[in-house]
């Protein structure tokens, strides 16, 4: 077996993505018609241009008509995907085969939640009949396992531990501010962070991802066709997938500090797109801060850093927009919140700006200019049970 | 002759604090504590924590199962059936309720000496009275289970000499299907039929038996009519300190487990040839007389009454009331559970009700909690809910929620023991599962005073 990957045969023409917000006087519809309308226009084209559409959502509606609907689609073919929290990455993982196949010319990736129609906080998994034997938990509460097993194996002290998971949500709250498209537009101190009570474990609401309504939505065509669309579209370089078989909740030998399915995601990325030292190739990467516990863990499994140094890296300020290696650029989760089947092809659409130059100068990473790669990074699941997703995407052959 | 082959009981960890009642409830209340099943048992819980307990004293495989108690969980559905499937019953041992009335518990005695083979009688209750009143003080939750039968099943520790019963139709107690607390009729009534019942009882059972009352070396008077219980026992001519505590003062009456509860608390004190005498008066009167053999030297229960009665720890009244649903509190801002579905829970009976899986049984193993957490998020009876992974001693690991523990009590490192516990009800099904609970008398289990 091996993955041979698209390297640089499908190329992303077009991007649309709405605000995220509580978007009360706004529907499923309404978002879809609002990403899917501006990609549209970037790309010059008309819904009957595209040949194929994915349509993500984890629990917004099912089958493709949900999309079809609103969009008035007529014959064409339109699949429903979900993959957990991973849903909106991987609409675009299916778009982008198909027209690397060859089976499509133009292809659309659109990924949309409307989740605060449901009345209650936070994410709600719609129950499939079970023997009630299964794991109740929230996802707050199992990610909270996490902060206390990295500290104790690289003996980081409960205060410092604090602070490092205060830095990672204050930088993000930091960039998600200069984000018109942000759901939170404050900026958070440390010290703010660190004095809120704890809702799950030792994380407190300032660890956790926001939750959103939005919508966010790719079109994909073949990297020689490109030129017809756009003079700046992003290249695909990688896209890799790894759903775990949750074995992870009943090894003993797993210790919640790193996870298993990211780093195989991962390699299998960087080999598609022949990287070899992450941290000095990549522009910046899009990672999944549902909790700040995870985007710590994420900057050793995706090899940003050597394992039990991300809290040091954190600290130093090397993922802030103007460190050696910005990571969510955009604000992240954290300022985005969390519509499921949206928010990978969210990160997408700050790879697709910031790469391009158009995020604005107040926002702009420290890389810009020098380096020409970006990494999304989009999981669902939780530790010991978790599907991961990476994308590579660059402006360069 | 047959008799008692082993038993086993249980007191829930929880003790409401009498003297906290009256504050809030502006009546009742009185010395002392009772015990509180906790939001995630009733009386098949209660029960299976019991049984576990009478068969880890006797190696035998019970040829019927009884179980019995005043506040069943199901109607028309047979409780017995989750116990029996809780305690890995082979599928040829007959389970059956014997539920309502707290009389009940000796149609199993009788039903468990007149069979062949070992039977195996859980009882178990949860008693519950209005706010303010006399018995929701006096009441407790409990469960009680003896496995009867002969010496070929294995060494009988006390045989029943004799035994008779007395019926009489008369309303002292009763209550209405779907009501939460008896109701009673005055209380002399009941007092003026239940003393001479139980003389008579008492003299008929000795007889019987070819003893005099100055050979009892211990008297268990149960039943709800407190009132008449004292009397009784008062006026048996029996020697004050052969009288069996009723352990009002710290677990309170349990209903339908006291008889057995009892008993198992003068078996745990038996000498070799101690007499014991069981006495219970509900509508009517039972009465047995039973002998410890020589091989009740050699055994004993674990944890014992006196054990569970003096370890616990208190739940507030407030909490009290809103576990037995008399104090509506606001329920967390989270979807309710779903109902388990019947046909998963059947095919998955040997994980969710034995906790038995492809790699063992981990229902009687202990463990260590490898790492934890406090979830005040997700939804539960009583928030917040502590979640731990547990590795246990043959090497399998499990996350599994914790009980009986409060969060700021847990540390990695802990000691667990697994519990069969209800974790939620929907649509009238109790989804039963199992828990994790800190080892029983283990030092850091937050045992407090």
């Amino acid at each position: 077996m091996s993955s041979h990957g698209i390297r640089d045969r499908v190329a992303i023409v077009s991007m649309g993505c709405t605000r995220f917000a509580e978007h009360w006087d706004k529907g499923l519809d309404d978002l879809i018609i609002e990403a899917t309308g501006e990609a549209f226009a970037g790309a010059g084209i008309t819904k009957d241009d595209v040949d194929a559409y994915w349509f993500g959502t984890a629990q917004s509606g099912m089958s493709g008509i949900t999309l079809a609907r609103p969009l008035r689609l007529e014959g064409k073919p339109v699949t429903r995907v979900e993959n957990y929290c991973a849903t909106g990455s991987e609409a675009l993982r299916q778009a982008a085969y198909a027209v690397a196949s060859g089976a499509y010319d133009v292809a659309m990736a659109v990924g949309a939640e409307k989740v605060k129609d449901s009345g209650y906080q936070g994410l709600n998994a719609f129950p499939i009949p079970n023997d009630g034997t299964q794991r109740s938990l929230t996802a707050a509460a199992m990610f909270s396992m996490v902060a206390p097993a990295y500290a104790k194996r690289y003996g980081v002290g409960d205060d410092e531990m604090r602070t490092v998971l205060a830095r990672i949500a204050s930088k993000n709250h930091a960039n998600g501010a200069r984000n018109p498209k942000a759901q939170f537009r404050r900026e958070m101190t440390v010290e703010a962070i660190c004095g809120m009570p704890a809702v799950a474990g030792g994380l407190n609401v300032f660890d956790c991802a926001g939750v959103a309504d939005g919508a966010a939505a790719a079109i994909v065509v073949r990297a020689e066709d490109a030129h017809r669309y756009t003079d700046a579209p992003l290249l695909i370089k990688a896209l890799s997938f790894v759903a775990g078989n949750g074995s992870g909740l009943e090894d003993p030998g797993y210790d919640y500090t790193w996870f298993p399915e990211v780093a195989t995601s991962v390699a299998d990325a960087y080999a598609q797109a022949g990287i070899t030292d992450p941290r000095a190739e990549l522009a910046m990467a899009e990672v999944h801060d549902c909790f700040t516990p995870t985007e710590l863990v994420l900057m050793e499994d995706l090899g940003f850093c050597e394992r039990g140094t991300a809290w040091k890296e954190v600290l130093a300020g090397t993922f802030d927009l103007d460190g050696e290696l910005p990571v969510n650029p955009d604000g992240g989760l954290k300022s985005f919140g969390h519509p499921v089947g949206a928010s990978g092809l969210r990160m997408l659409y700050e790879a697709w700006l910031q790469l391009r130059g158009e995020a604005p100068p107040e926002r702009r990473m420290s890389t810009f200019g020098r380096r020409s790669l970006a990494l999304t990074h989009n999981l669902g699941g939780y530790p010991g049970e978790m599907v991961s997703f990476v994308s590579i995407v660059g402006t360069e052959r | 002759m047959r008799g008692v082959l082993g038993w086993g009981t249980h007191v829930p960890h929880r003790r409401l604090d009498r003297t906290t009642i009256r504050a809030v409830a502006g009546n009742g209340g009185g010395k002392g504590t009772r015990a509180v099943a906790s939001y995630d048992e009733d009386s098949t819980t209660m029960g299976v924590a019991a049984a576990r307990a009478a068969l880890r004293t006797v190696d035998v495989r019970p040829g019927a199962l009884w179980f019995t108690t005043t506040t069943p969980t199901y109607l028309d559905k047979t409780n017995a059936t989750t116990v029996h499937a809780a305690l890995r019953l082979d599928r040829d041992t007959a389970a059956y309720d014997a539920v309502g009335a707290s009389r009940s518990v000796f149609a199993a005695v009788s039903a468990a000496l007149d069979a062949r083979g070992p039977v195996l009688v859980v009882t178990s209750d949860l008693r519950v009275g209005l706010p303010g009143g006399p018995e929701e003080a006096t009441a407790g939750d409990a469960a009680a289970a003896v496995v009867f039968g002969g010496d070929e099943d294995a060494p009988v520790l006390a045989e029943v000499l004799a035994r008779t019963s007395l019926t009489e139709e008369f309303i002292d107690r009763w209550r209405t299907p779907g009501d939460v607390a008896s109701r009673t009729w005055e209380e002399r009534f009941g007092e003026t039929r239940y003393v001479p019942l139980a003389a008579e009882a008492l003299k008929t059972v000795l007889g019987d038996a070819g003893l005099d009352v100055a050979d009892v070396d211990a008297l268990v008077v149960s039943g709800l009519h407190e009132r008449a219980c004292t009397a009784v026992a008062k006026k048996s001519g029996v020697a004050p300190e052969r009288v069996v505590d009723r352990l009002t003062t710290q677990v309170g009456n349990p209903g339908a487990a006291q008889p057995l509860l009892l008993l198992a608390s003068a078996l745990e004190s038996a000498e070799p040839g101690s007499v014991i005498v069981l006495l219970s008066l509900a509508d009517g009167v039972e009465a047995m007389v039973l002998r410890a053999t020589d091989a009740i030297a050699s055994t004993s229960a674990a944890p014992g009454v006196a054990e569970q009665v003096g370890s616990g720890a208190p739940v507030s009244y407030g909490r009290y009331l809103a576990w037995r649903g008399l104090l509506p509190v606001d329920p967390p801002r989270r979807p309710e559970p779903a109902r388990p579905s019947a046909s998963a829970s059947g095919r998955n009976a040997d994980w969710k009700f034995g906790l038995s899986g492809p790699a063992g049984v981990l229902a009687d193993q202990q463990g260590t909690v490898t790492t934890f957490t406090v979830d005040k998020l997700v939804y539960s009876q009583s928030p917040p809910v502590v979640f731990a992974i547990v590795d246990f001693d043959d090497g399998e690991r499990l996350p599994v929620e914790m009980t009986d523990v409060d969060a700021d009590d847990v540390a990695v490192g802990m000691r667990v023991e697994m519990t069969f516990r209800r974790l939620h009800t929907a649509d009238g099904i109790a989804n039963y599962f199992w828990k994790a609970r800190p080892v029983t008398g283990d030092p850091v289990a937050g045992d407090r005073p």
